[in-house]
């Protein structure tokens, strides 16, 4: 059986930045649960001898010259933004009042 | 004639328009039409273009003027609502994209424009491609065509249920665990994943960037070929597209239909993919098939693939683990939905208050589960591992691909099942993927073709060609052949659908 309890739920909303309610947590304790001992049949297979794959065709790294093209304008770029003003975008603040 | 147009294939509405016996407006209107029709049933669009009409005319207007036009100018196509639109909504079924309007082409969407084609819509799909059954979605589920009550598929629903209810002729999808193939085969529709990197996925809204494909969406080989014919090959914007000098998939296409392509081809059965467990019918129709094969002078052989058995825990952690670190850039900041919490809140606050909102019960899962895979003592464990399996399973492909030219299993285990019936079990719907998985995770190529309806049930079902990395030519030239054997046995499959509207 997996080790997920509700508080390693919390812990991963957190670092995944999503602030899910207690319903969702507890629901996500089971499922996650039976997901992960499911999966967790990766590891019969994977012997110390086998290489990893993280990429399914081999590829080298890729460089162009380093030369402006066409690029988006401000206008363009902020189109889609929550909040934007004087040509940048707007957010809340970083620190709360006890950082 | 409106109605006629609509059961054309692409290259019959091609031909017509060359030899300007139809314009693009009346092939693009007929098609509008049928939208209008029975897309309040199917849902297959979440968004209907305002301007296609208007860039039919403009295409017969270059034709009236003698321009050169690619050969399939003036055809209407649906495009998956995972491909960035500058003129349209572009949201991967996600409510945190509602009404996001990019501000620039994906590649593939570019190169349809290019070439002259028509886009008529963006289609549903399960949330950031998140599913098998297009139940995900946050706009609500696109249901079959066969059957209103039944899923289509997915993470494609949309556009194999648009090409299969004649609401488009062609379309483009994605495929990262088999979301092109399984649409295909339960709809009755033709769907190809490319070789990992043949299409560019520059504008692509990304899932797992390890596994995601672009592909083409028909009712016909040769229409996939075309369409593939005209949005594949190197693009400097997608590092990871290939620079391989890809030959006319349309003309391998058209010599398959007319040559004997099987004789003296070794075709492989992946013995872990044609599984006791299989729903019957598809079962029955997959070994009638293979007969059909051996019958054309095709020679079968077994071949065994060990280590698929872990292909569905494999992707399982691989494509979270990458959704989780690619859906990372919903943040509330540059586009789409931000949600501050009452009372206000840092930019962190407001970020995790928006993701709660703006992400559907699946993407959560999967960006939780991507999150443990990556976190610091279960790295080994989980990706680790399942990157080695990865290894194991393309040493499989390896070692089948020398003893046959391609490989064959069905597309998907079942036909088509009861929106709901696995909607609340993740397990039971990741399941479902497990034909199609093994070639995301070795990047190779893959096809499904429509290989006669299911006796029990009477729904569509889907036999599937791989073929090794690069070789996706193969699939066109064999799939072509096969595809005249399924027709002169069964007929053409979406004739016998019942009527909509």
């Amino acid at each position: 059986m997996s080790e997920i309890t509700p508080d390693t739920v919390r812990h991963l909303a957190e670092l995944a930045r999503i602030a899910l309610s207690e319903e969702e947590v507890e629901r996500l304790t089971g499922e996650l649960g039976a997901i992960v001992d499911s999966v967790a049949k990766v590891a019969e297979v994977a012997t110390p001898d086998v290489p990893a794959t993280s990429h399914p065709i081999p590829m080298a790294n890729v460089f162009r010259a380093d030369v402006p093209g066409a690029t988006l304008t401000t206008e363009e770029a902020l189109a889609g933004a929550p909040e934007s003003a004087e040509g940048r975008f707007v957010v809340s603040a970083i620190l709360g009042e006890e950082q | 004639m409106s109605a006629d147009l609509t059961r054309r294939t692409a290259a019959e509405l091609s031909a017509l328009l060359g030899a300007r016996e139809v314009s693009s407006v009346e092939v693009t209107r007929a098609h509008l039409d049928r939208i209008a029709a029975v897309d309040a049933d199917v849902h297959a669009f979440l968004h209907v273009s305002e301007t296609a009409l208007a860039t039919a005319a403009e295409i017969d207007a270059a034709r009236g003027d003698g321009a050169q036009l690619g050969e399939l100018a003036g055809v209407p196509v649906a495009i998956k609502d995972v491909l960035t639109t500058r003129d349209m909504p572009s949201t991967a079924g996600s409510r945190i994209l509602e009404g996001w309007i990019p501000p620039y082409d994906a590649t593939p969407v570019a190169r349809l424009r290019a070439a002259g084609l028509v886009p008529l819509g963006k289609t549903n799909m399960d949330e950031f491609a998140m599913g098998s059954s297009t139940e995900h979605s946050a706009y609500g589920p696109t249901r079959n065509p066969w059957d209103l009550e039944r899923i289509p598929g997915g993470s494609g629903g949309g556009s194999a249920a648009a090409v299969a209810a004649f609401e488009a002729p062609i379309a483009l999808g994605s495929d990262t665990g088999g979301s092109i193939r399984q649409p295909g085969a339960v709809t009755g529709t033709v769907g190809v994943k490319p070789t990992y990197g043949g299409v560019s996925r520059y504008g692509a809204i990304a899932l797992a960037s390890s596994l995601d494909q672009i592909g083409p969406v028909s009712r016909t080989v040769l229409d996939a070929a075309l369409l593939h014919d005209v949005v594949g090959g190197h693009d400097p914007r997608d590092s990871t597209s290939l620079t391989d000098a890809w030959p006319s998939f349309a003309e391998a296409a058209r010599e398959g239909a007319l040559a004997d392509s099987l004789r003296g081809v070794r075709v492989g059965v992946v013995r872990e993919l044609d599984s006791p467990g299989f729903q019957a019918g598809v079962s029955q129709r997959f070994h009638e098939t293979l007969e059909l094969l051996a019958g054309a002078g095709a020679e079968i052989v077994e071949v065994s693939a060990p280590h698929f058995e872990y292909a569905v825990a494999a992707y399982y952690v691989i494509l979270p683990a990458e959704a989780s670190s690619n859906l990372a850039k919903f943040d509330s900041v540059r586009f789409g939905m931000r949600v501050t919490p009452p009372g206000g809140g840092t930019v962190e606050q407001v970020m995790a208050a928006t993701r709660e909102a703006g992400f559907g019960p699946e993407v959560k899962r999967r960006i939780i589960l991507g999150t443990y895979a990556l976190s610091a003592g279960y790295y080994d464990a989980y990706y680790g591992s399942a990157q080695q399996v990865r290894t194991l399973i393309q040493r499989d492909f390896a070692g089948a691909f020398a003893q046959a030219d391609v490989l064959v299993s069905p597309s998907a285990p079942t036909t088509a099942f009861r929106i709901g019936e696995k909607v609340d079990d993740p397990l039971a719907m990741y399941l479902n993927d497990v034909t199609t998985i093994p070639a995301n995770l070795a990047g190779i190529p893959g096809m499904s073709i429509p290989m006669g309806l299911a006796p029990e049930d009477g729904l569509p079902t889907g036999f599937q060609l791989m073929a090794p990395a690069h070789e996706d030519v193969r699939l066109y030239r064999i799939g072509a052949t096969l595809e005249r054997l399924l027709t002169e046995r069964h007929g053409r499959i979406l004739e016998q659908a019942p009527a909509l509207g």
